[in-house]
């Protein structure tokens, strides 16, 4: 193995290195520089004032739209884990044979792979004012009136982000729990532990670190969207990431770029704490 | 073999049932949907059954301009793809070692898929509005796409070498083969059906690709950017044929690699080694 030499290591590390490099490392430089830039009407310019944090940090409504976001946050995770945890669970201990494993994995898959604007979208014949569960509860009796929380809400906000991201619990987490030896399951069965204590104490902390891998991609995804807020709220409903898209449509970007260091701090502050169940590179 | 199933297996099930129906019931209200007949409305009951919606995508009075934006996503889509499989694959050949800096490297990569994609896309678009530079799909939009696909790529490359068993190099290398040799004839025969998963997800995730597009794709819109702009102004089925056009063609992507890896299992399963055959 050691026949590689340093060079040809350098040059097969150099295209990620500079694309990384370059749309990434710099651009995000490039917003906490700008943080500190000062604008009027028309444009930006180099300055150095801490007005934006100050503007950013001063308002309640930025405080009130972090809520906001946290509140969809943790929605979405507490629904995409027992989604996930309980596909996964259903895949990895009940599902035998790896041909049949594998076809309903792909089928949990698959829509992954196609667009999240049509999925989101596909919720609007559901849950309008005539949607089909409205007329379903009107035509059984359940309600009178159509049920206007449905659609362009914060219902259908977290309907949403639970339909894209689910998806993100259910792999790591079915990934942690093939990895559980099976002996051992056997073994607190035999212990005297019902189903219910083998799940406790056995299958959910040894599925730790893929609990927290999907943690990890459902809590930053929902902390930094800007879409689905937007879609599915109608535009009636405030995220961080929507009240950063506003502020650059209106050309504010330093104000933006000041609100985008503070979500990216808030981030990874989130981030670092779920890291310490895991280590990522024993998970590959 | 034939043990009984526990009660839970069926409760478990059932479960799983609606989740799958959870995930297909909508899309498939929108497949149906787009077949409304030509008075139709965006909700049931169907109204006529007609393709009239599709034809109004392609007619006279476009809505939109989906056909172009089609052609740049998907171009845009095939290069992502490539580049995202070349780039993954010898970045995951270097990291099969330590190598100074690998560490920087690997949490960089991570960073890349954890970052908010608003950040990427504004930091990208303020970095071009800076330099004077105009933003456009071809070159801030590949960046902005390349950093979400190079990082589920890389870790890929990463799990694959991980179980890759090292002593068929050592066999090949033992038999005087090169460095080239042994990756082109052992190292990529093994790994090929991994690289058509790298590949379905370079190109997938580009061609669906929003929120890293919004600030850097410039004035000339990808497929995502046109379908969303449509949400706002298109009041009829016609988004719904869009939405089945787009979706049907993304299945044909995930049907077509699922079958070349298909194919590539069947092919290496029949045919064994190549050993003695002189190439």
């Amino acid at each position: 193995m050691d026949r590689q030499s340093p060079l040809s290591t350098l040059l097969q590390i150099s295209p990620i290195s500079l694309i990384l490099g370059f749309f990434l490392v710099l651009p995000i430089g490039t917003i906490l520089i700008v943080s500190f830039w000062d604008y009027n009407d028309f444009s930006f310019f180099p300055d150095f004032v801490w007005t934006n944090y100050s503007d950013a940090l001063g308002s309640n409504v930025t405080y009130k739209t972090y809520l906001n976001t946290f509140w969809y946050a943790g929605l979405t995770w507490f629904f995409t884990f027992l989604i996930g945890f309980t596909v996964a669970y259903f895949l990895a201990f009940h599902i035998h044979t790896t041909r049949w494993q594998i076809v309903l994995f792909l089928i949990c898959t698959i829509p992954f792979w196609t667009s999240n604007i049509i999925r989101m979208i596909s919720w609007i014949p559901f849950l309008g004012r005539n949607g089909v569960f409205n007329t379903m509860l009107q035509s059984i009796g359940l309600i009178d009136e159509p049920l206007e929380f449905l659609l362009f809400s914060d219902f259908s906000i977290v309907l949403a982000f639970v339909h894209l991201y689910a998806l993100f619990m259910v792999v790591p987490i079915f990934n942690s729990m093939m990895r559980i030896d099976r002996s051992l399951i056997e073994a607190a069965i035999d212990g005297g532990a019902n189903g219910w204590q083998m799940l406790t104490n056995v299958v959910i902390p040894l599925c730790k670190p893929g609990i927290a891998i999907g943690s990890i991609f459902v809590v930053t995804l929902v902390m930094g969207d800007y879409i689905t807020v937007r879609l599915m709220g109608g535009g009636q409903r405030a995220s961080v990431g929507v009240m950063m898209w506003n502020e650059i449509s209106l050309l504010l970007y330093p104000a933006a770029a000041a609100h985008a260091v503070v979500l990216l701090a808030v981030v990874l502050i989130m981030v670092s704490l779920m890291m310490r169940v895991v280590d990522l590179k024993k998970e590959l | 073999m034939h043990k009984k199933r526990p009660a839970s297996f069926y409760w478990l099930a059932i479960f799983f049932g609606l989740f799958v129906l959870f995930l297909y019931g909508p899309i498939s209200a929108i497949v149906i949907l787009s077949f409304q007949g030509p008075n139709g409305g965006l909700t049931f009951p169907m109204n006529g059954f007609s393709i009239h919606w599709f034809f109004a995508l392609f007619g006279e009075q476009l809505v939109g301009d989906f056909e172009t934006s089609f052609l740049r996503s998907l171009q845009l889509g095939l290069i992502v793809m490539a580049l995202t499989v070349v780039i993954s694959l010898v970045t995951g050949l270097a990291f099969r070692k330590k190598f100074f800096g690998s560490n920087l490297l690997f949490y960089t990569t991570v960073a890349s898929l954890i970052v908010p994609s608003i950040l990427v896309s504004l930091g990208i678009g303020l970095i071009f509005n800076i330099m004077g530079w105009e933003v456009s799909w071809t070159t801030s939009g590949l960046g902005a796409h390349l950093t979400w696909t190079l990082p589920f790529g890389f870790l890929i490359m990463i799990a694959v070498f991980n179980r890759f068993d090292k002593s068929y190099e050592e066999a090949a290398r033992d038999l005087g083969a090169s460095n080239w040799q042994t990756i082109r004839h052992v190292v990529l025969p093994i790994i090929g059906p991994s690289l058509i998963g790298v590949a379905l997800f370079g190109f997938t995730l580009s061609y669906d690709e929003f929120a890293r597009t919004l600030m850097t794709s410039g004035v000339k819109n990808t497929l995502p950017l046109e379908i969303f702009g449509m949400t706002t102004n298109v009041t009829t089925p016609t988004l719904y044929a869009l939405g089945t056009l787009t979706t049907f063609f993304s299945l044909f992507m995930i049907l077509t690699a699922m079958g070349v890896l298909f194919y590539l299992r069947r092919r290496q399963e029949s045919h064994g080694s190549d050993a003695g055959k002189g190439v």
